[in-house]
């Protein structure tokens, strides 16, 4: 059961070829889980999280498969999608403030966009009043125009507009990037609040705020020039790392807890490579202070202890040894 | 180094753009036609060559008109003068709609309201009725004059856009670090704001370049047009006038409608074309 | 809401005065006496030539001081007070341009409305794909491209002389006298067909293309991939894109007012339909300064009119504004 991803390759097709921004990820997601994933802008989480729900142009399908639920899901198809769009699988997008029709009260659109999926509105309604409330939204907004709400509200009215059919799974993609620090913490915790009561079942939240997965995550899954570099616990990722990146990463936060800024990885030497032309074997080592020649070849993402996956070299050498 | 290969990325996909190629190939052969077609005809356009009219044979290739003149010289002459007309007034028209959008928008204040409010009146008067009150009362009317006064009556949404535009730009980190350096305003605007609009420049321009055409054959037409020189616009308005319709003389009155169509339409593809290479949003994949 | 339309009646009373000063100006700081001119080019008999002259004097009102005649010039023209036609002399200006003003109504109005709905159907209709667009597309550059005194001779040759469909000279038959009946009307609508499509179809290739470039920008927008990334069908995906692509089509009706009546006037001189376009190229015929004037002002306030409605309309149709929202002036 949960979300279950295997070898999915996704590129992005521009002029100039393909950019090869998610390679060959596998990995697991629970019921009931919520998973962080981070890692720099540019690292391909985002595409890893769109190819779930919305895999449109100029991203290409190259291979992979993805099971929700013990189900396949057609992701490379846009329309046979469509069936399990919002009910199964859902997102918050990044751009949450601009992402209701301008035009339309928020009622009446939402009302359109349920009876279009065949769900009937009038039954559904005390059910998104509630989440209404829920969320600590007027009622009236389904009355209003997106223009007359806040930014923070639309956000909310958004989560609560994705999750109205109870998906198995929310993407939620960096929801708190355009809120202050305040607001930040109160839509993290209403993201717990959601799974608590089961409007979604799993979740994935992309972020390059580790701070918040601080607070929410159940676990992380870190990323770097597309390729996954290290999954396990909450904790063990915040406390012992042992992909030299995600160590690198999480030793450039000032403190655990603080909120760091994508700038403050310049701490990090080097750059991540361009991945229209991505180097062989693993991206990391150019500026992996312990790369050896075995680092041309891709490290498998092995299970180094239970629940923790690493893809790296040295630390699946140390795993074979003990 | 960067601005060099940033250069020749939209040379590259300038080079593979469909609708640029075609529309510039359109526009390049009328403009040559219009250069060397005086040289090519013996005759002049107002001159006596044939008696009564004739159609298009391989003497007068676009026949003659009811006067005996040759219809291929008053085509490349009208073509030639089509051709100045835009590049005047649509020339015009960009340079008054940009001076009044950038300082619009670059000052603000009173200044942005006082000229917001001059836009939006002229874009409200529809200008060829202004320019055909204002030619009526001129006994000679001057090819430079109707260029001018076609440009003076254009600009409102050129400056419209440049003050959108400049105050998105105004605001930008680059403009503020030129500022805090002590820069010259006028010399922020020279070297930090300009080269950024250059590209939006040249398809405003193009966009007036059309208009201009459609506005002063619009206004050649009625008979408001330049006194002394043959445009497009008048030749349709002889042939009109006198009676090529009912001769059915098609020489007379389809060639100049025709080309004002093709360049100006020409012009239209272009602008799509050259948008797509500077928007790398509307490229296509 | 408010601050919308006063900010937009300043614009347009400011744009009336301007008008109007520009229409008092010309003739007065011109070079030569233009009723002079006006006489001794109509040719007139010496008495009816001293009767125009002393009608016209007065009427300028030469005799008094400069700022006089300013204020009298618009105390004449709130009276509706426009001269008197030297072309149709005795008639004053004002009636002849009430005959000739429903005929400009008779074709704008449904041109603009008709090619307006079916360019915005059309061109919504260009986005669906690669090769309606690439088909479509090409056709609307032409269209709009096309001069209409072009495009107006072209079918008043093809379809009007070479193959005789419909008359392409006048409002109705020569031999009619305008009235309530069948054979009028028949008549009328006859003649209407040939103007009418030159203009509508020139109308159409813009309003098209206008559509087909705000419908993508429209399809592309973020809430309409949030609308994709829910699973919606596309037909509402599609229908939310027109509905918000619509809108700054109606800002371009507006914006596009005035290559319309510029459009207008000369379709009407090639199929010598007795609009004010028609007037306007008699008046310059004849040197009739005072129509031309009359004719100037009228077209002046009918835009500016038009304008206004616009502007109503946008508000009814954008909840944007209605939501209290103070647009851009």
């Amino acid at each position: 059961m949960g979300l279950q991803v295997e070898n999915l390759t996704v590129y992005y097709q521009t002029l100039k070829g393909n950019v090869q921004a998610l390679e060959n990820a596998s990995f697991n997601v629970a019921d009931g889980e919520i998973m962080g994933l981070a890692g720099e802008s540019g690292c391909g989480k985002t595409t890893l999280g769109h190819s779930l729900v919305y895999l449109n142009q100029p991203m290409k399908f190259i291979g992979g498969r993805v099971l929700l639920n013990d189900q396949d899901m057609p992701i490379a198809d846009m329309e046979a999608m469509n069936d399990f769009r919002l009910k199964q699988i859902s997102i918050i997008p990044q751009y949450a403030m601009n992402a209701l029709n301008p035009t339309r009260k928020i009622g009446k659109m939402t009302a359109e966009l349920l009876e279009s999926k065949k769900v009937s509105f009038k039954i559904i309604k005390a059910e998104l009043e509630r989440r209404l409330d829920l969320v600590k939204l007027p009622r009236e907004v389904l009355n209003m125009y997106p223009i007359e709400l806040s930014g923070g509200m639309k956000q909310r009215m958004v989560m609560v507009l994705s999750t109205l059919l109870n998906p198995a799974l929310l993407i939620a993609d960096e929801i708190t990037s355009a809120l202050d620090v305040a607001s930040q913490k109160a839509v993290a915790e209403m993201l717990v609040e959601f799974r608590d009561q089961q409007c979604c079942n799993s979740a994935i939240v992309i972020t390059h705020d580790i701070s918040i997965l601080y607070q929410i995550a159940d676990s992380i899954l870190i990323m770097y020039a597309g390729q996954l570099a290290e999954r396990a616990s909450t904790d063990a990722i915040i406390h012992s790392p042992r992909h030299p990146y995600t160590k690198m990463l999480i030793s450039s936060l000032p403190k655990v807890g603080v909120r760091y800024e994508e700038k403050k990885l310049s701490g990090i030497p080097g750059k991540p490579p361009l991945l229209l032309n991505p180097p062989r074997g693993c991206r990391f080592k150019e500026r992996c202070p312990l790369a050896f020649e075995k680092c041309d070849q891709v490290p498998p993402f092995e299970e180094i202890a239970p629940g923790h996956f690493v893809a790296c070299w040295k630390e699946s050498a140390k795993n074979a040894q003990a | 180094m960067q601005q060099l290969k940033k250069k020749n990325e939209m040379l590259y996909f300038a080079m593979r753009n469909t609708k640029l190629r075609i529309g510039v190939i359109i526009v390049l052969i009328f403009v040559i036609l219009a250069i060397i077609g005086p040289y090519i005809t013996h005759y002049k356009p107002r001159d006596y060559v044939a008696p009564g009219p004739q159609p298009p044979s391989s003497e007068f290739w676009f026949g003659t008109t009811s006067f005996g003149e040759d219809v291929f010289s008053q085509f490349v002459s009208g073509l030639r003068a089509t051709f100045i007309v835009g590049i005047l007034g649509g020339g015009m028209g960009t340079l008054i709609g940009v001076l009044v959008g950038f300082t619009a928008g670059y000052r603000g204040g009173w200044l942005d309201e006082t000229l917001n409010m001059l836009t939006n009146i002229v874009l409200v008067v529809p200008s060829l009725v202004v320019l055909i009150i204002i030619a009526a009362y001129l006994e000679v009317r001057g090819f430079l004059f109707e260029s001018v006064f076609i440009g003076c009556f254009a600009w409102p949404w050129v400056a419209r856009a440049i003050r959108a535009q400049t105050f998105s730009l105004r605001t930008r980190d680059f403009v503020d670090l030129a500022r805090l350096s002590g820069m010259k305003p006028l010399k922020i605007i020279i070297t930090e704001i300009a080269p950024n609009m250059m590209s939006y420049l040249l398809l405003v321009f193009i966009l007036q370049f059309g208009g201009a055409i459609l506005t002063a054959a619009t206004l050649d037409f009625i008979g408001l047009g330049p006194t002394n020189t043959v445009s497009l616009g008048l030749m349709m308005n002889n042939a009109v006038i006198y009676g090529a319709l009912l001769l059915g003389m098609w020489w007379w009155f389809i060639p100049p409608g025709l080309a004002i169509t093709i360049v100006v339409g020409a012009l239209y593809i272009t602008n799509v074309g050259l948008d797509e290479v500077f928007n790398p949003r509307l490229r296509e994949m | 809401m408010k601050r919308y339309f006063s900010r937009k009646l300043l614009i347009y009373i400011l744009t009336l005065i301007l008008a109007v000063t520009v229409d008092w100006l010309i003739p007065r700081f011109m070079p030569g006496n233009p009723v002079q001119i006006m006489i001794a080019r109509a040719g007139l008999k010496a008495e009816s030539a001293k009767l125009v002259y002393s009608e016209y004097m007065k009427a300028f009102g030469l005799d008094v001081p400069i700022w006089q005649q300013y204020i009298n010039f618009w105390i004449a023209l709130f009276h509706g007070d426009f001269g008197v036609s030297l072309w149709l002399f005795p008639r004053p200006v004002l009636r002849i341009i009430m005959d000739a003003v429903p005929y400009d109504l008779l074709l704008l109005v449904p041109a603009i409305l008709i090619s307006w709905f079916a360019g915005n159907n059309f061109g919504a209709f260009a986005a669906r794909s690669k090769w309606l667009d690439n088909t479509i597309s090409p056709l609307g550059y032409v269209l709009t491209a096309t001069p209409y005194m072009w495009l107006g001779i072209l079918l008043a040759w093809a379809l009007g002389i070479v193959v005789h469909i419909f008359p392409f000279s006048g409002a109705y038959s020569y031999g009619l006298m305008p009235s309530l009946s069948w054979k009028f009307i028949g008549s009328l609508l006859q003649h209407w067909v040939l103007p009418f499509m030159s203009l509508f179809l020139v109308m159409f290739g813009g309003w098209a293309i206008g559509m087909r470039n705000m419908i993508i920008y429209e399809l592309e927008a973020d809430y309409s991939h949030y609308l994709e990334a829910l699973g919606a069908p596309k037909n509402l995906v599609r229908r939310y894109a027109f509905r918000n692509a619509v809108l700054p089509q109606i800002t371009g009706l507006a914006l596009q007012l005035g290559v319309i009546v510029a459009g207008q006037l000369v379709t009407e001189i090639v199929f010598s339909y007795p609009g004010l376009g028609y007037l306007i190229l008699q008046a310059i015929q004849n040197h009739d300064f005072f129509l031309l004037q009359g004719c100037f002002l009228f077209i002046i306030i009918g835009v500016l009119i038009a304008n206004f409605a616009i502007d109503v309309t946008y508000v009814l149709v954008d909840p944007r504004t209605r939501a209290g929202m103070t647009g851009e002036a």
